[in-house]
This record gives C-alpha cells, structure tokens and sequence, in this order.
C-alpha cells in the first residue's frame, strides 16, 4: 500500500498544490477561472510529442502552455476577441490536435488526460519542488503588480509598472505550474487545482494576504488528502485526480457554508 | 513626429507647471485629439470638459506619457503626478483599503494613516474594510488618498465623482479644493458638470478632439462661449497666442 512512489508523489502534490493555489488566487480574481481550466488542456499535444519524439512530455506540455497563452494573449489586445473566446477556440483545437497525435496509444491518452503517479521518480519530484517555489516567490514579487493591473490598468502603469511584462511572466508561471500539476491530476482536472482552491479561499471573505495564503493551503490539503484517501479507496480507478477533485469540492462547499452562514459577502 | 512612453519635455515654464502645444493623439488613422494647445499654471485648477468620445481620457494618459502623440508636452522640471482614474474594478477584490493603500507607500503603516486624514475618512470605519464595500463616495476618497501618497505637485482627475450620490460629490470637490490650497497643488479636472466648473476650477479647456474653447471658467456663463463649446471650434492660432 505505501511504495516509495506514494511517497514522492504526495510530495509533488504539496508543492504543486500550493504553487497551483497561490497563482490560481490572481486568476480567480482576474474572472479568468474558465480561462485557467481550458488553458491546462492546451497542454495535450506538447504531452503528445514529448511521447512521440522520446523528449520529457511535462517540458512539451509546457512549451504547448505558454505558446498558446502568448499566441491568446497577442491576439487579444491587438484585436480584443474575448479572452474566452479565444481560449475556448485554443483548446478545442489542442485537444482535436492532441487526439490526432496520439493516434491509437489510447493508454498515453488516458494518462495524459487524467494523470499519472506512477511514473514520479525522486528526480522529477525534486525538479517539480524546486519550480514550484521558484514560480511562488516569483509571483510573490509581481502579486500586488498583479493585483493592481486589476484594480486599473492605468493605475498600474501610472505607477511604473510594465504591464505586458508582468502579465507575460505571470502567463509564464501559470504554465509551469500547471505542465506539473499534469502529472498528479492529468489535463482533463489540472485546471481544478488553479481554480478551486481560490473560490474556496474568496468564500471565506479573508484579507487578501490571508486570501493567497489560504488558497495555497486548499491547494495542499486538496491534492495531498486526495492521494491520500486515492491510495486507500482504489476504486478501481487507476489515478487519483477524481479523488483529489472531491476533496477540493469539499473544501469549497464547506467553504460556502461558513460563507452562507456567517452571512459574509452581505 | 509620433513617440511613445514618457518623453515629457522639462524645463522651465515660467510659472507653468505644464505646457501642451499643438498635441494630436491618433489610433488606427482615428484622429482622437486634433492640435490642442493650452497650459496650466502653478496652483490653479484647469477644468476639461466636452462629450463623451471628445478624448478627454485619452488627453490625460497622453499628458501620463501613456499614449503615442504629436506636438509638445512640456512638464515643469521634476514634476510629481499623482492620478485618480475614471474607474476601477473593485467590486469582488478581497483586498482592504490598507492593503490598497499600503501598495502606494511601500506597507508604510503611518502614511497610510496620514493619507487617509487627508481625505477626511474616519480611519476605524474603513481601514480594514474590502474596496469593494465602500460607498462610491469612500471609494473616491480612497483613490484620492492614493493619488496623494507621492505627495504629488500635480492631480490628474478623471470624473472624480463616479459612482457618487449627487449629495456626495460637492464634499468631494470641497475636499479637493482644500486639499489643492493647503498641500499647493495644481489640479487637472475632467468633469461633466458646468456648476463645478465654475465653482471649483479656474481655467476651463473645452474638448470635442479639438479645442472647442479655452479661457478663464467664469466665462462658462457667456452665451457666446456655451455657442463655441456647443459649436465651431475655436482657432488653433488663437490659443497659441495665449501660450
């Protein structure tokens, strides 16, 4: 019941829980939740290749990520199609790309849209780890940038900040993020990690310091209780994403109760 | 010739804090301000008014070197701008006004009191309030207060009375009047009311992508002067010469 691979996988899920939390904060303040969700699965045919042409498929599906938000981001402002539209669009097309890709290796598929714990070594787990903290101190530095591009855009460069470049490396981030989210919960769910710990965490009508902080902790609690309880009521089912997304949607219920209950957004 | 970012021409201006000469503002070949000229002295309060679509946003983030343009903008040498913009989204930020507040003045905790007594908010009532949940006058102040932070010589306002009750807005105007008199500031107002205009600014630029009329606010109330704001636009020459 308990091999070393649990092991390193429930490690992965600590930091990626709390890296996908933290940065999920901005974008469920940004509206940009359904954007956050569609955007992990752009990431099917990088996935794809890196299997095809025996290169790390988690660096294809992040090659996929951030090209594809770039090439989103670029065709918004300069012809200002809604976001959603244009990410809507993306990820139909990823997905039909991706499916195409993998031809009849319906095996891959299904670990690449749900996940894979199996294949976590100590090495990807370490490198995992450490691109996690980076891209959490990281936004760390640019967050109130971040948060003030929101308030008003104006406000943000009337202050000196450079927004395309602090968005640009937010986008970055997010990629990184969720290429290693993949692993854990496939691309089908990765969005889940960046979306609902944060809405959980807005529930609770906290400080907005407190806010980032508990959607980081939702994150950790989510994807590591999920493995957790996966580990132990197998199901049958081969990976543990659907178990890690019933915890996240505990959290969040509980979450609207005391909201409800506490009358807190009144 | 066009240019971009803050290439604000600085020196000195006799008195002027800023001197704008034939500024023309184009996007995607729409002409979005046509030669404007007019220049604001130190400690006064130029008011900007004209239809919606008549740039007058566009003028202020041309004036914040925000925006590609034409023709001259010349600040006074080492000039401080605070802004207050015309809107902002705050409705669903768990953010309070001291977190906001503290963004402005590097988590400073005794500036952000002191900005805050200089809007005249009661600091227990809304220090730990989200922006969110003040009332649109509370929200004004807040971003007054955050335009104030830089200890600014000059205040760009766009509508600074958005999302204002109609019985809120003069305490507001009052506000900045005081505050322009007591910290010396010299104050660029765009608003749509005429009784603003005429209470609480000095010089009035009237804009409809031209200049449609520049002169002292009390003329407001001539019917000549409603007839070019509503009209022709004045000559481009003619507000050289005042230059």
């Amino acid at each position: 019941m308990f091999d070393v691979t649990f092991f390193y996988s429930l490690f992965l899920a600590v930091f990626v829980g709390a890296a996908a939390g933290y940065l999920g904060s901005l974008m469920v303040l940004e509206k940009m939740a359904l954007v956050g969700d569609a955007l992990s699965h752009v990431a099917l045919p990088g996935l794809a290749l890196g299997m095809t042409f025996h290169f790390n498929p988690y660096i294809g599906a992040f090659g996929f990520l951030f090209v594809s938000a770039i090439i989103i981001w670029h065709i918004q402002r300069s012809t200002k199609i809604s976001f959603e539209a244009l990410v809507g669009t993306m990820f139909t097309l990823a997905l039909a790309l991706g499916i195409l890709l993998y031809g009849n290796e319906l095996e891959a598929l299904e670990e690449a849209l749900f996940g894979d714990i199996s294949q976590v070594t100590l090495l990807n787990t370490g490198i995992a780890a450490v691109v996690c903290v980076i891209a959490i101190v990281l936004t760390k530095l640019v967050y109130n940038k971040l948060v003030l591009v929101m308030i008003s855009e104006d406000l943000a460069v009337a202050k000196g900040i450079n927004v395309a470049k602090t968005n640009l490396l937010y986008l970055f981030l997010v990629s990184l993020v969720v290429a290693i989210g993949i692993q854990i919960v496939g691309t089908l769910l990765v969005g889940f990690l960046v979306i609902v710990p944060a809405i959980a965490a807005k529930n609770l009508n906290v400080r907005m310091k407190r806010y980032a902080l508990l959607s980081a902790i939702f994150g950790i609690i989510s994807a590591t209780v999920g493995i957790i309880l996966w580990n132990f009521v197998r199901l049958n089912v081969p990976f543990p994403g659907p178990m890690v997304v019933f915890v996240g949607i505990t959290i969040f219920i509980i979450s609207l109760i005391i909201n409800w209950r506490l009358k807190l957004t009144t | 010739m066009f240019y971009f970012g803050c290439k604000l021409m600085a020196d000195d201006n006799n008195g002027y804090v800023l001197r704008v000469l034939d500024l023309c503002v184009k996007l995607q070949k729409q002409v979005l301000l046509d030669h404007i000229s007019f220049s604001v002295k130190r400690g006064t309060t130029l008011a900007i008014l004209g239809p919606n679509g008549a740039g007058k946003s566009v003028l202020f983030r041309t004036l914040l070197g925000l925006v590609p343009h034409s023709g001259l903008v010349k600040w006074e040498g080492n000039i401080k701008i605070g802004y207050v913009p015309q809107y902002v989204t705050v409705l669903d930020m768990p953010l309070t006004v001291r977190e906001f507040l503290s963004m402005a003045v590097d988590g400073d905790n005794d500036s952000v009191l002191n900005v805050l007594s200089m809007v005249r908010l009661d600091k227990a009532g809304v220090l730990d309030k989200r922006l969110g949940v003040l009332s649109g006058g509370q929200l004004r102040r807040v971003l007054i207060a955050w335009a104030l932070s830089g200890k600014p010589d000059v205040l760009l306002l766009d509508e600074p009375t958005t999302g204002v009750d109609m019985d809120s807005e003069e305490p507001i105007y009052l506000l900045l009047n005081d505050i322009k008199k007591s910290q010396k500031i010299t104050i660029l107002l765009i608003t749509h009311n005429i009784h603003i205009v005429q209470e609480y600014s000095d010089d009035l630029l009237a804009l409809d992508r031209v200049v449609t009329f520049y002169g002292p606010s009390a003329d407001i109330v001539k019917p000549e002067v409603q007839r070019q704001i509503h009209g022709e636009p004045v000559c481009v020459e003619t507000v050289k010469g005042v230059i």
